[in-house]
């Protein structure tokens, strides 16, 4: 297979893979999109809905799909960083939430990945409604980076976004 | 009839009173798109989506024990993922470990088919306006 040398085909790209799988599952009934990146974030938006919720008399988003974006962005970090997918579990996710986020707004999660090592991936981020530098949320994160098979290593945007489908998020993968 | 309302959110990601226990509610959801992450398992954020509601729940009930009308305001939550969820039903129940004046520790767990096994746990510290 021939190579570019501006386009890798190995190489993970956050801005297409989002658009083949957060359009699934949990990611696509929130209607999470892909927003930015750069060498080691990646930031997702959560477009307003009224079914997300969270108090009856308030127009005001619950935090939980809040911790949703930020695990969807900390795994697209994780990947952006690494350079290709590479299968993680959540292991502990840490969200505090500094004040509600302004009426009928969307939301936008940047994270980053800080350090991966032979067995885990570090991350950082925050959650704002327009103004990065006002923060609706912070978080801190650690993920199990799990075994990862040579052969599994995707070559394409499209093998990685069934890879990433296949094996993203959420508890370990040895139970 | 429960007198617990669970909001707008939760309702829309399928969670419901599975039953009550000591007043207090234990929360559930059935497994489907809504919170399906990588296929056939739990995606992490619905995940912490029930234990945050069953954190609530269990907190409404002790302040309306008490008496005390208040408005949740949510500080922090930490959650441990345990094992993968599978695509079965998950129940969750809180436990309030303190409650204060103005604000409430507490402490949640994710369970599917064996309660023994929980597939997560949650701390969360809630501010009482």
């Amino acid at each position: 297979m021939s190579e570019t040398p501006h386009s890798d085909p190995a190489r993970f790209d956050p801005e297409q893979v989002g658009k083949l799988f957060l359009g699934r599952a949990h990611p696509g009934w929130l209607g999470l999109k892909y927003s930015d990146h750069g060498d080691n974030w990646v930031e997702l938006e959560l477009p307003w809905s009224e079914k997300l919720l969270g108090e009856p008399d308030r127009p005001v988003l619950a935090s939980g799909p809040i911790v949703s974006l930020m695990d969807m962005a900390s795994g697209m970090s994780i990947w952006q960083t690494h350079g290709t997918f590479l299968p993680v579990a959540t292991l502990d996710l840490r969200v505090d939430y500094q004040r509600p986020a302004k009426e009928r707004s969307a939301v936008w999660s940047r994270v980053e990945c800080y350090r991966i090592t032979r067995s885990a991936a570090f991350v950082r981020g925050i959650a704002h409604d327009g103004d990065p530098d006002d923060t609706v949320a912070t978080m801190a994160g650690v993920f199990m980076t799990l075994s990862a098979d040579p052969r599994q290593i995707s070559r394409t945007v499209a093998d990685q976004a069934a890879a990433a489908s296949a094996a993203s998020e959420a508890g370990t993968g040895d139970a | 009839m429960h007198e617990i309302d669970l909001p707008a959110y939760a309702r829309a990601l399928g969670i419901s009173i599975h039953d009550l226990e000591d007043s207090v509610p234990v929360l559930t959801v059935d497994f489907g798109p809504n919170v399906e992450g990588r296929p056939q398992h739990y995606h992490g954020g619905a995940t912490a989506g029930l234990l945050e509601n069953a954190g609530y729940a269990a907190l409404r009930v002790k302040l309306t024990e008490e008496g005390r009308e208040a408005r949740l305001k949510p500080v922090n939550i930490t959650v441990q993922y345990l094992s993968a969820g599978k695509s079965q039903a998950s129940f969750a129940k809180g436990r309030v470990t303190r409650l204060g004046r103005r604000n409430a520790n507490v402490t949640v767990e994710a369970w599917q088919a064996d309660r023994r096994k929980p597939i997560a746990s949650a701390v969360m510290n809630i501010l009482i306006a």
